[in-house]
């Protein structure tokens, strides 16, 4: 029994793959799919060549951007799931920047292109953040429904303002934005891989160093952790909620903005993409820690860029994929909470030693 | 009617955690109509042992037995199937439910399918309530409770379950004396149908109910016997290993100038009453005044509307000379206020942080802590081992979070936090509640210290002793104002307990 805790952990896994498996097996039966060359599609085939590898990069990068700031709201008991309505601020604020100073050097507009996008998203963050900490107001309420003002104002947005000229001539009408000038690239590695990733990475840690090395981050978790000792502490704890939204904000609006400066390269109608949703997965999937965050990021964005690989290797449609990544998403929040109570795992511990005590006797 | 429970018995239980005995070899029994005392320290493994019985958890080497049958608890199930029921420290019930929907949580028979036979299970509280004389309401909301009468409750459920044999973990740690006195009182009437093992570290209450005392000690039974062959101060010798006698202030008077004065003040409480009602009082420098009262008098609130954690509505905190009233807990704690909170658990330290981060907690971009805003870890560390070895905090390590702390050992995170900070003032509201005999020691010996060093202190408490012991000057509080200042002199049990009922002296 020494090594109960791994050994039941490890089964715990397992039994949560079995279940995923087993369930998506039953729909891709359904539909009369080859289930294993499903399987082998979404995870495996995407590790196996660089072009695809670096597709599944790109991915991560918006992924691991938003996480980290849900995460900063989430230490500091504010949960922030209306980041795909500020990734959305974030790039029409990079957008409307790039159009307008897109003549001057790249050095001066990029950055400055960049600082709106964090900005507008951090203005996104800011309003549920006060409405919490003046009000009281649900921020499960208001970051929803902002999350729908900014779809419909983005959609205006690309429809009418910013609308591509080009678009307007030719009647095509596609909702896009015109091409955005050179001077607003972010650069890129290989493929579609861009240098987005280091900026991940640098946040990454700058997110660690914020929030565990300073008194800053001490005092926003202290607030997160258990708000009466904070404020009873002297914390304004309404202060640091609030500033908890603005950072979150501003690194979904950034998330936009680097989206559309490396990958885009134009604002268009869905590039959003349900990061904003997805990334709070991941930043429950990563421990709401950088270092779990990283990996967690890597891992949905294998599945996400998988599943587009499906309909052309295998037929199977892509919505059905997505049904399979919800399930996905299910099985992995259920593991985590299976994981950690540790009543449950208590009482299968009790349950084998009476067995084998039973079994001595 | 089930069997009843004629004799329990538990003999030989051993348990180890990783790295602790929990319970070293222990045997005790109980008979029929019979109270069992099980003393000890905090930490002591009292609660580890009554959790072995409950099933809670397994013992490793041991049996148990009832009426003579040997037992195997697999789970709570199992032995409230035995008919024991355990009354927890922390209270198991829903507040916003009603007493009859939380004894139906657990009430098997009332659920029918589709429905829940609430009609049942009240006339079943009302039942139970009558025949053992325990006042409760079925249709009260339990937020609408005070802590004693939870805890009337949470007896109503355990006896409505079908509990024989009554497990009681430290059932007075939260309760006023008033209430104090009328749970032994019932206990004494309850134990003529069912046996009961009632775990304390408060000796009179020994003293008054039990019939055997069982007393341990680093998870091993270090004494058993019969309660009245021995005194209180036999027994408490025996359950820390020295003669623990508390120090009282016997100094001359400070004559100091007035620290904190409040000056007429008014509060609401949560619930939109006025918890102080034009309330007034001085404290002076080096002076400790007790504020003795039964709890729900405005304790709370003038501890929170002090330190800036609640609004007031008219009148003047001056402290120092400056008003601090309605002002940030920031400001307050910047002018030199030091506060132990009631709220020990959730208030007082933040649970899931490291007990070094949490003796941060007001300080942590205070120069000494951080510089340029970066916490400074080797500051922080060797202060958090400065404070462990100095307030003999028992704690694995300075990074074990501090909510897995026992009682006293909270407090004394707390205490060494507040006291190292170098108040000005210093704030205690029921500073030792619920802790043993060795950590009241302790905890009134620093306060008493603080006082010689000049520092002024505001003891909230309703303690009697406590208050006696420690007071310059004893205030009582009663609704929300002052009902009367008594000096050191003048205060006896008998007068402070008739101005704490709200009687007037001549009355």
């Amino acid at each position: 029994m020494r090594h109960f805790k791994l050994i039941y952990k490890i089964c715990i896994i397992l039994l949560a793959v079995l279940a995923t498996l087993l369930m998506s097996s039953v729909i891709l039966m359904i539909l009369g799919a080859d289930i294993w060359r499903t399987f082998y599609t979404i995870v495996i085939t995407p590790l196996t060549r660089v072009g695809h590898l670096t597709e599944v990069f790109v991915r991560m990068v918006p992924l691991c951007i938003i996480a980290l700031g849900v995460a900063v709201a989430y230490r500091s008991g504010i949960i922030n799931i209306g980041a795909e309505g500020q990734m959305a601020m974030g790039i029409l604020g990079f957008t409307t920047v790039a159009l307008t100073l897109g003549s001057l050097p790249k050095p001066i507009v990029l950055p400055l292109a960049l600082l709106s996008a964090v900005l507008c998203g951090a203005l996104w963050g800011f309003i549920p953040g006060i409405l919490k900490s003046k009000l009281e107001v649900s921020e499960l309420l208001s970051t929803v429904m902002l999350n729908y003002i900014a779809a419909q104002f983005y959609s205006f947005c690309l429809r009418v303002p910013l609308l591509d000229p080009a678009e307007a001539l030719s009647g095509a009408g596609t909702p896009q934005s015109a091409r955005l000038p050179s001077t607003i690239e972010i650069g890129r590695i290989t493929g579609r891989l861009h240098y987005g990733i280091f900026i991940a990475l640098v946040l990454a840690v700058l997110v660690y160093l914020f929030m565990w090395k300073t008194s800053f981050g001490y005092k926003m978790r202290a607030s997160g952790a258990q708000s009466r000792a904070a404020r009873y502490g002297g914390i304004s704890v309404e202060r640091y909620v609030t500033l908890a939204m603005v950072i979150s904000g501003a690194f979904a609006g950034l998330a936009g903005g680097v989206e559309i400066a490396a990958v885009h390269r134009r604002a268009i109608e869905g590039v959003t993409n349900n990061y904003g949703f997805s990334a709070v997965v991941v930043a429950l999937f990563g421990m709401l820690h950088p270092i779990g965050i990283i990996p967690a990021s890597f891992f949905f964005a294998l599945l996400i860029y998988g599943s587009t690989l499906t309909p052309r290797a295998v037929g199977v449609p892509a919505n059905i994929v997505d049904v399979m990544q919800g399930l996905i998403i299910i099985v992995i929040v259920t593991t985590q909470m299976v994981l950690q109570n540790s009543y449950l795992e208590d009482k299968v511990r009790r349950s084998i030693e009476a067995r084998l005590s039973r079994k001595e006797a | 009617m089930e069997e009843k429970i004629r004799q329990l018995r538990m003999e030989h239980i051993t348990k180890r955690f990783p790295g602790v005995l929990a319970s070293d070899d222990i045997s005790l029994s109980v008979d029929e109509g019979e109270v069992l005392a099980l003393v000890g320290e905090n930490g002591a493994g009292k609660t580890t042992l009554m959790n072995i019985l409950m099933g809670i958890y397994q013992q490793d080497e041991g049996r148990i037995f009832i009426n003579g049958e040997e037992q195997h608890f697999r789970g709570p199930e199992d032995a409230f199937k035995a008919g024991l029921g355990m009354v927890h420290q922390q209270y198991m019930l829903v507040p916003n439910m009603t007493v009859t929907e939380n004894v139906a949580l657990g009430y098997k028979q009332a659920w029918k399918p589709l429905r829940l036979d609430l009609d049942m299970v009240k006339r079943r509280v009302e039942e139970v309530s009558s025949h053992y004389g325990l006042a409760v309401n079925p249709d009260a909301y339990i937020w609408q409770l005070s802590v004693g009468e939870q805890q009337r409750v949470e007896l109503v459920k355990t006896l409505c379950l079908g509990a024989r044999f009554l497990i009681l973990d430290e059932p007075t740690s939260a309760l006023t004396p008033q209430e104090t006195d009328e749970l032994i009182e019932l206990l004494g009437r309850m134990k003529q149908e069912l046996s009961i093992i009632f775990i304390s570290h408060k000796l009179n209450e020994v003293k008054a109910l039990s019939d055997k005392v069982v007393i341990l000690r680093h998870g091993a039974v270090v004494f058993s016997g019969n309660t009245s062959d021995y005194s209180s101060s036999e027994i408490a010798t025996l359950m820390t290993g020295h003669e623990i006698v508390l120090p009282e202030n016997k100094e001359p008077d400070m004559d100091g100038p007035v620290a904190l004065s409040i000056q007429d003040i008014s509060v609401r409480s949560d619930r939109g009453f006025l918890a102080l009602d034009h309330f007034s009082l001085d404290v002076h420098e080096g002076e400790i005044v007790g504020l003795a009262g039964v709890s729900g008098n405005g304790q709370r609130e003038l501890a929170e509307a002090i330190n800036g954690l609640r609004p007031i509505v008219e009148g003047k905190i001056e402290f120092f000379g400056v008003d601090i009233a309605n002002r940030k807990p920031w400001y307050v704690i910047d002018h030199g206020m030091g506060y132990i909170p009631e709220e020990r658990n959730i208030e007082g330290i933040v649970p899931s942080f490291a007990v070094k981060e949490n003796f941060i907690l007001k300080d942590s971009d205070k120069e000494r802590f951080s510089r340029h805003r970066f916490l400074r870890r080797k500051e922080i560390n060797s202060n958090a081992e400065q404070l462990k070895e100095s307030f003999d905090i028992r704690t694995p390590n300075t990074t074990t979070a501090a909510g897995s702390l026992s009682g006293g050992n909270i407090q004394k995170v707390i205490l060494a936090r507040e006291i190292t900070r170098a108040p000005k003032f210093l704030i205690a509201v029921y500073p030792t509640r619920g802790l043993d005999m060795g950590a009241i020691e302790f905890i009134h010996q620093e306060l008493l210290k603080k006082r010689r060093e000049g520092i002024g202190i505001l003891l909230v408490s309703e303690e009697l002793d406590e208050i006696m012991n420690l007071s310059d000057r004893i205030a009582v509080i009663y609704k929300g104002h002052v009902q009367k200042v008594l000096s050191h002199g003048e205060a006896n049990k008998a007068r402070l307990g008739v101005l704490m009922a709200g009687l007037k002296e001549d009355q």
